[in-house]
Formats: structure tokens, sequence, C-alpha cells
């Protein structure tokens, strides 16, 4: 079975001649189905850029990344559009949720991007809503929700398409410990299945434990991959 | 394709405050531009009144004649040599000045006198008190009952002014197509009458009616009557003709033109800068929208669905706000002019559109530069 992820030598630099400054250089590394990977590193350090040109945002300037098999890199713009909203669910660190959509809106955009029937898609939504606890909450608008809650409605868009590929970017980064801990226990109890690779790039320690695997980045490389806590 | 456009709807409606401000700016400047124009073509029309409402199909003038109220008169050969062109049924002679009148009260009233030829009558208005044969009586006018008629102190049949020491009875009362541009009454007697009271030039015919005998016969009699050194136009083409002095030659139409892009300029930037601000306040959600897979032409629908819908709705409200306005002011003032055509719409349309085109222009460039990248960097 091919591994969920396949970066090979990844680089991407910004700027051109002198003003040249490489934010990832030469990176490689795997992931696989029913793992949660966590990628850490001081700030500066390229996780960001790493995660979006794994998650097809960010074109490298070399190097290829194989999703389930697929270099996504050689596929043209739009496939790679349509292989994100298919493939790769994304839970964004400010949520970036809609606040003139009701909450079952905001979840069921992939699916309306998707084409699929507008009903339907609420149905879904409210579905998914239900499993992240927020059943009654359907058609509230995100404003009126706590930072925790509205956390929890962008992992429920993000799920709603039932993506191979889930990226957390600072899951827990403005929740308070207490929140953080019980969201990441539902990731890891209820979203992480056989079929999934959960790739989280985090800044806080106080979730490290949820890792099975912890790759730190420094100055744009992998300085370690270490086995996480729980294992 | 459907869902994406009920979501670009709901993203723009439910923004309740944007959304008001962008039909506002949207609708201000239809109303204003609809408005404008449609003062405009009530002018032109009323310009055209006496040509409209005389209703001869062809007319002789002279070359250097823009309208109607500002006649050169021919001599009478013209008469006879328009009417022995081949194609001719009949021609007539038409007189068109300005008078003064003394009225009852002793005030002192300008009108417009259209003397009709003798015999036939061409041009006659339709009488709604009175009888088109007393017009031969001595002394006798017909007064057309328009939004003018009040300046001759509510005239009835019998009623009795002076005109240049003359005797003046109106015996009949008539109604017309369209009343006159400049806000003075309109009194209709006989030519030899009307040159009998008011004091002419050598030449008295101001305009010469022809009825032709086929329409196929006009481009014929038009040359002919060129080489007389005369102009014969068609009814529209004569309407056209005081149109285009008054759009070109009087500053009026550049005035009119000037408020017209001011008011489409005026709802461009509310429109533009509201929408702008609707974008830019979305810019991150459509981030995140393109990382999770939109494409960007279904960025660009959504966007452009968003600048139309308004666009339209705001030409909708636009254009009710307008014709309520113009109907209440032609309830309150009828020498109100103003006339909504489906030229006035269409231009207002196709303006609103333009509108919508800049405004959604903007938003969409700035949305397709946004990279899903500056969304995990933020």
């Amino acid at each position: 079975m091919a591994p969920a992820i396949s970066a090979n030598k990844l680089t991407k630099w910004f700027g051109e001649g002198d003003l040249r400054a490489f934010a990832v250089r030469e990176v490689s590394f795997e992931a696989y189905f029913g793992e949660i990977l966590f990628i850490v590193g001081p700030s500066g350090s390229g996780k960001t850029t790493l995660l979006s040109m794994i998650s097809g945002i960010l074109r490298p300037n070399s190097g290829t990344v194989a999703i389930d098999g697929v270099d996504i890199w050689k596929l043209a713009s739009d496939q790679i559009a349509e292989f994100r909203l298919n493939k790769v669910g994304f839970v964004f660190q400010d949520y970036h949720l809609f606040p003139r959509l009701t909450t079952a809106e905001n979840v069921a955009i992939p699916l309306i991007l998707k084409k699929q029937n507008w009903d339907e898609s609420i149905k879904k939504a409210a579905y998914y809503l239900e499993i992240v606890g927020l059943k009654n909450k359907a058609e509230l608008p995100p404003v009126k929700l706590s930072g925790g809650e509205q956390q929890r409605v962008a992992l429920a868009r993000a799920l709603v398409s039932q993506p191979d590929l889930m990226i957390f970017d600072e899951p827990t980064a403005s929740l308070d410990g207490d929140t953080g801990r019980r969201i990441m226990d539902f990731v890891k109890n209820n979203i992480l299945t056989d079929k999934r690779c959960i790739l989280i790039v985090t800044h806080d320690s106080r979730i490290f434990e949820y890792a099975d695997r912890m790759m730190k980045m420094e100055d744009g490389k992998i300085v370690g991959i270490e086995k996480g806590r729980n294992d | 394709m459907k869902g994406i456009l009920k979501l670009a709807f709901k993203l723009l409606v439910n923004d309740k405050g944007k959304y008001a401000a962008l039909l506002v700016g949207i609708t201000f400047a239809v109303f204003l531009m609809v408005q404008m124009t449609s003062i405009f073509s009530g002018i032109l029309a009323k310009a055209s009144s006496t040509v409209i409402n005389l209703g001869a199909k062809v007319w002789v003038l002279d070359p250097a004649v823009n309208n109607v109220a500002n006649s050169i008169p021919m001599p009478d050969y013209v008469l006879n040599a328009v009417r022995s062109i081949d194609g001719v049924e009949y021609a007539v002679p038409m007189y068109s000045g300005g008078a003064l009148v003394k009225l009852k009260s002793g005030v002192f009233q300008s009108v417009t006198i259209l003397g009709l030829d003798d015999n036939s009558l061409v041009g006659r208005p339709e009488l709604i008190e009175g009888k088109i044969e007393d017009i031969y009586a001595e002394n006798a006018f017909i007064v057309v009952d328009d939004a003018e008629i009040s300046k001759l102190e509510h005239p009835r049949t019998g009623t009795e002014f002076e005109l240049n020491d003359h005797r003046g009875v109106i015996v009949g009362i008539a109604k017309v197509a369209s009343s006159g541009l400049f806000g003075i009454p309109t009194l209709y007697t006989t030519y030899s009458k009307a040159i009998q009271y008011i004091p002419s030039t050598r030449f008295t015919i101001a305009f010469i009616l022809i009825e032709p005998k086929s329409s196929d016969a006009i481009p014929h009699i038009q040359n002919q009557v060129k080489r007389l050194g005369y102009e014969a136009l068609t009814e529209e083409q004569f309407m056209q003709k005081i149109s285009n002095y008054y759009k070109y030659k009087t500053g009026l139409g550049t005035n009119i033109f000037i408020m017209t892009i001011v008011s489409f300029l005026v709802g461009l930037s509310i429109s533009g800068q509201t929408f702008y601000t609707f974008i830019l306040e979305n810019l991150e959600k459509f981030g995140a929208l393109k990382a999770i897979g939109i494409k960007g032409k279904e960025l660009v629908y959504m966007i452009l669905f968003q600048a139309v819908l308004a666009a339209v709705i705001g030409y909708g409200l636009g254009v009710g706000f307008c014709t309520l306005i113009i109907t209440i002011a032609k309830l309150k003032v009828p020498e109100y002019s103003a006339n909504i055509t489906f030229s006035t719409l269409s231009f207002a349309f196709v303006m609103v559109l333009i509108i919508a085109g800049i405004s959604s222009y903007i938003g969409i460039r700035k949305v397709l530069k946004i990279e899903p990248f500056d969304i995990f960097r933020s």
C-alpha cells in the first residue's frame, strides 16, 4: 500500500538572485494512513511552507509530493483544486468560517463546491455537526459560538467530504488547555481512521502527546523525526 | 453551479448593511440617470410637439430652420412649385408665430399662433368643445387645453381677448397629443387670419405641409424641393432635426450628458467602494475557499453573480422609484416634461451593467490574487 504522503526532496525558495531565501530545502519524508504526524519547529522553520506544498496549495521549486500514490504537482491547476476538494480537509488556525452563513451552511461548503444538492449538503452538514457535538447549533452563525465550538465547526467542515488527508494548522493555538485537549481527544478517537492520515502543524507542546510521530524542522530542514509520547 | 450561486447569494444578502449600501448606490445612480435622460427625452418630445400635433407626413422648410418655433418664412412661389411636384397629393401653407394677447384682466400673455390652411384646415386639432367650422368666424381662435391654458385665465367658448388691437374670441377648445416646450398657450386659427392679425414679414409661409401620394414618392419630392433651395423632411426626420438641435447646439444635451455621467460616477463610486469593502472583508474566506478547492472560474462566477444581482435589483428599484417620482410630479405639475422611454431604460441598464462590471472586476482581481498559502501564513 502506498504511503499517504510521500515527499521527495521538496524545495521552496522565495525571491531571486541575492534576495533568494530558502524556506524548505530538500525535505523528504513519508506519512501513513492511520497516523497523526506533527510538524513542529520554531517560527520561520518552514512548517507552513511544507504543509502548503504537501496539500497542493504552494508549488515547490523542486521535488515531488505524492498523495496516496498520486504526484499532485503533475496535475493541472483545476485538477489540483479538485484533488484538494476530494482528498484534503483543512482546519485553519483562524477557522475562516463565513460569519454571514449558518454553522450548517459553513460545514456544507465543500459539498456545495462538489456540486451536491443544497438541501442534501445541509443535511449531511447537520450530521457532521452532530458528530462534533454541535447538533443544536446548526442554525446559528459562527460568531455566536465559542472558540472551541468554532474549531469544531471547522473540523466538521474539513470532515464532511470524508478526506483521506486532514491538515490542521495550529489547531489549539487560540484555545485554552482543556478545550485544546478535548479537541485533540476527539481527533484521536473519532477522526483518525485506518484510511486517514492527519498532519498537524503546531507550536503547542501541550498537545504533543497526541502525535504518533513528530517531525522537527529548523531552517527549512527536517532535523529529526521522533515517535510520539503515546506510542 | 446552482449551489455555488446560492452560496454567493447568501454571502451577499446576509451582509445586510453592505447589501443595503450597494443597493442604495445603484438605485440612486439609476434613479438619477433615468431621471436625467427622461427629462431630456421629455424636453425633446415637447420641442417637437407642433410636428406631432399637426401630423403632416412631409414638412417643407428653410434648411436653416432648426425647430418649429423659429421658422424662416418662404415666398408663395415655393408653395406653387411644391404643389406641382410629381407625387404630391396636396400641399398647404402653415403659419407659425408668436404673439402677445391682452387678457380680460389686462394682463399680457405670450401665445403661439398656428395658422391652418383656410381651405383644408390640414393639421386641425381634435375639439373637445365647440365646432371646427367656427374657426372661419370673425376673430375666431381655438385654444389648446394643455398644461398652459390656465395662463389665459381658463378661457371657455366665448372668452374674449385682444391681439394687436384686434378682438379675439375663443370658439373652441381642443386637445392635442403633446403640449409645447416653452410653457406658453397655443391658439389655432386660419392662415389668412393669422397673417392679418399678426405683424408679418414680406413672406408669411412658415412651413408647407405635404401629403404625398405614397411613401415611395417622398424621396422624389425631397429631391425636387432641394432643387428649389429648401428642405423637405418627413415627420420623423424633422423631429430628429429638432432633437439634434437641442442635443448639440443648445448646450442642453451637453449639460444633461454631464449630469448623467456624474450620476453614473456617483453610483459607481458608492457601489464600487461598497462591493470592494465587501470583498476585502471576505478576502480571507475566499482564500480559504480556494484552499478547500474552489476553482478560479467558480469564484469569478460567484462575484459576478453578486455584482449583477445587486445591479439588477438596484436597477429595478431605481426605475421604480423614478417612475413613481415622475408620476407624482406629473400629477402635481402638468407641464413637467419627463418621458421614460425604452431608450432611457436601455441606456440606464447598460450603465448599471458597467457599474456592476467595474465593481466586480476590482473584486475579482483581488480575489484571484489571494493565495491560499497566505491563509496559512496569516
